[in-house]
């Protein structure tokens, strides 16, 4: 087991690293899949992990994906005559202005988010179950709308995120800049929730999911951990939303930064697909539901929703535990999951 | 003997239910008390206000010399008063030794201890205790996947890991084979003897209670009805009407 984990994790690295030469087509594709892997990885923080179904971590993507570019513009230019204007035209960053910026903005756009789970944690995650859930659907819609009458970041009309300065190598290399951005937050993403999955906030993650009130009978303060844990996603969410806003490029306030409908969604379907509540399940999940998607993309072009939908319900049916949960149930031996025989035999009766 | 539990008048209503009128009650340190009533006579509800589930109307609650009738749940546990539930409760979807070191009480709760590795002697105290209980070749199961009796039993060990200074049980027979119940009841009074817990028990088998406690009390329609020694309360006519339904 030890020697098959090692393998993988070599196998996925080393796919990593060199996809972008190996397949330049697609650099941008296996950008957006690291991308959805870091969404369900953080989901599953709180629907797997947690139990706690949300749909409002869009709401960290959406902050990260503004303050980020908010934070590139406004650090040298101007951020109210851009957005009004179209400011790509009238103001360049120089490169150094440009990495300066995107540095500072990718930072923030993990902080604030934290911020605003932490602020908003202690009213919402006390709700439980379906009251949760609503409450934070709404969030994601709501901060939708609220970004969309905000003037300064171009209200409904968008903004646009600075542009790659020139004299600084083609678009080629920029995707290639952006994709290894994206293949290290994803890797930064894994390996934290890895670490702390095997702490005991993994343990009380899972003890709030299966009886919080037990959890709280036995002394442990589940708020701490339940904020905790969306501070967790908020952080990575964001960054995420951050590099997503620079590779479009083009910041809508209902379509891409607060999509509930796309992004706050498959984050969801991907950690269900994989397995909820396991560490490989959302990384399998995005990667398997990302080439799905991309194939009705190209494939069923026009009926590509009603061939995602189709795909939704088999795995509902099929696969209501997720491809991890089904592999558990086969294979429980391999999961630890035995009975002691040499100790049954020694296991003294219970009169 | 100093008590380690007082209960002083406490009052609980539901709307114009009254699930708790008046009662009072004291637990020495180190005894077994049991907690008696016909069903809806307020018991559990009792419980629920001494570890703070819910406010209670009137009253007070002192546990180990302090008021605890404000504290939310997690801060009573933490002084050292645990209670089991009727219905188990137990973390389905993990391991017998991961609910056992969740149950094991971290003093404090900060970012370093959240995130920090649970020591491995924890983890030879829960195999430990897992054998005392008799759940030991099954430690690696999912708690969910044991039968209704085990999962009582690891209950009461993942009480027991919490170390607490008393014990609130819920019906700690209920719903377990009969076979079995003895040696609960071997186990209790270890646990009572040699860990030095308190015990306050409720509990509908007769049998039990009798052999258990050394004082009993006895609730009806939420009002402390009668309260002693097995022996009086055997004889108790308010009690065995209250049970027998007669007056």
């Amino acid at each position: 087991m030890k020697r098959n984990n090692l393998i993988l994790y070599g196998a996925l690295l080393v796919f990593g690293l060199l996809a972008p030469f190996l397949f330049p087509a697609f650099k941008l594709q296996i950008s957006f899949m690291w991308i959805l892997v870091i969404l369900a990885l953080t989901w599953d923080v709180q629907g797997g992990q947690m139990g706690y179904n949300t749909f409002g971590n869009i709401l960290f993507f959406g902050i990260g994906m503004y303050i980020c570019a908010s934070t590139q513009i406004g650090l040298f230019f101007p951020l109210e005559e851009w957005t009004a204007s179209g400011g790509e035209k009238t103001f360049l960053h120089t490169p150094s202005q440009y990495f300066l910026g995107l540095s500072a903005g990718l930072v923030l756009a993990g902080i604030v988010p934290v911020v605003v789970a932490a602020l908003i944690g202690y009213g919402i995650l006390g709700l439980r179950g379906h009251y949760f859930a609503i409450c934070t659907l709404g969030l994601g819609i709501a901060a939708g709308e609220l970004a969309g009458g905000i003037e300064i970041i171009g209200a409904g009309q968008g903004m646009t995120a600075p542009p790659w300065p020139k004299g600084i190598g083609d678009t080629e290399f920029r995707s290639e800049f952006f994709y290894f951005l994206t293949f290290i937050t994803m890797l930064a993403t894994f390996t934290f929730l890895r670490w702390a999955y095997q702490r005991r906030f993994g343990l009380v993650l899972n003890a709030i999911r299966d009886n919080e009130d037990k959890a709280e009978a036995m002394g442990i303060h589940t708020m701490r951990y339940k904020i905790l844990g969306w501070m967790v996603s908020a952080f990575f969410v964001g960054i995420a939303g951050g590099l997503v806003g620079n590779m479009v490029g083009y910041i809508e306030p209902t379509e891409i930064a607060f999509a509930g409908a796309t992004y706050g969604v498959f984050m969801i379907l991907m950690a269900i697909l994989g397995g909820k509540g396991t560490l490989w399940g959302p990384v399998i999940g995005a990667m398997v539901f990302h080439i799905f998607k991309e194939g009705f993309w190209t494939f069923f072009l026009g009926w590509q929703y009603v061939a995602l939908g189709v795909l939704i319900v088999v795995i509902v049916i099929f696969f209501p535990e997720g491809i991890m949960g089904w592999l558990r149930e086969k294979f429980p031996e391999r999961f630890g999951e035995v009975v002691d025989e040499a100790d049954r035999k020694a296991q003294v009766v219970l009169k | 003997m100093a008590s380690i539990l007082r209960v002083d008048k406490v009052s609980k209503y539901f709307g114009g239910v009254k699930a708790n009128q008046d009662v009072s009650l004291s637990v020495g340190t180190g005894s077994i008390v049991g907690l008696i009533g016909p069903n809806g006579s307020g018991k559990t509800t009792l419980f629920n206000s001494i570890v703070g589930t819910h406010p209670i109307d009137r009253g007070a609650i002192e546990f180990d010399g302090r008021e605890i009738s404000t504290l939310p749940v997690p801060a009573v546990a933490k002084l050292g008063l645990l209670r089991t539930f009727q219905q188990t409760r137990i973390f389905g979807k993990v391991n017998c030794i991961q609910n056992m070191l969740i149950s094991s009480n971290p003093t404090k709760e900060n970012l370093i201890t959240i995130f920090s590795k649970v020591p491995e002697e924890l983890t030879e105290k829960a195999e430990n205790l897992l054998k005392f209980v008799g759940l030991h070749q099954k430690r690696k199961l999912l708690a969910g996947d044991l039968s209704f009796g085990q999962q009582k039993l690891l209950e009461l060990a993942m009480a027991l890991m919490n170390e607490p200074k008393m014990l609130l049980l819920d019906e700690p027979t209920a719903g377990i084979n009969p076979t079995l119940i003895n040696g609960i009841i071997d186990r209790l009074i270890t646990v009572n003897k040699e860990f030095g817990i308190t015990l306050l028990v409720i509990e509908h088998n007769m049998r039990v209670i009798m052999n258990l406690a050394q004082e009993i009390y006895c609730l009806a329609h939420g009002e402390m009805l009668a309260s002693g020694t097995p022996e009086e309360i055997k004889n108790d006519q308010r009690v065995l009407d209250a049970y027998l339904g007669a007056g």
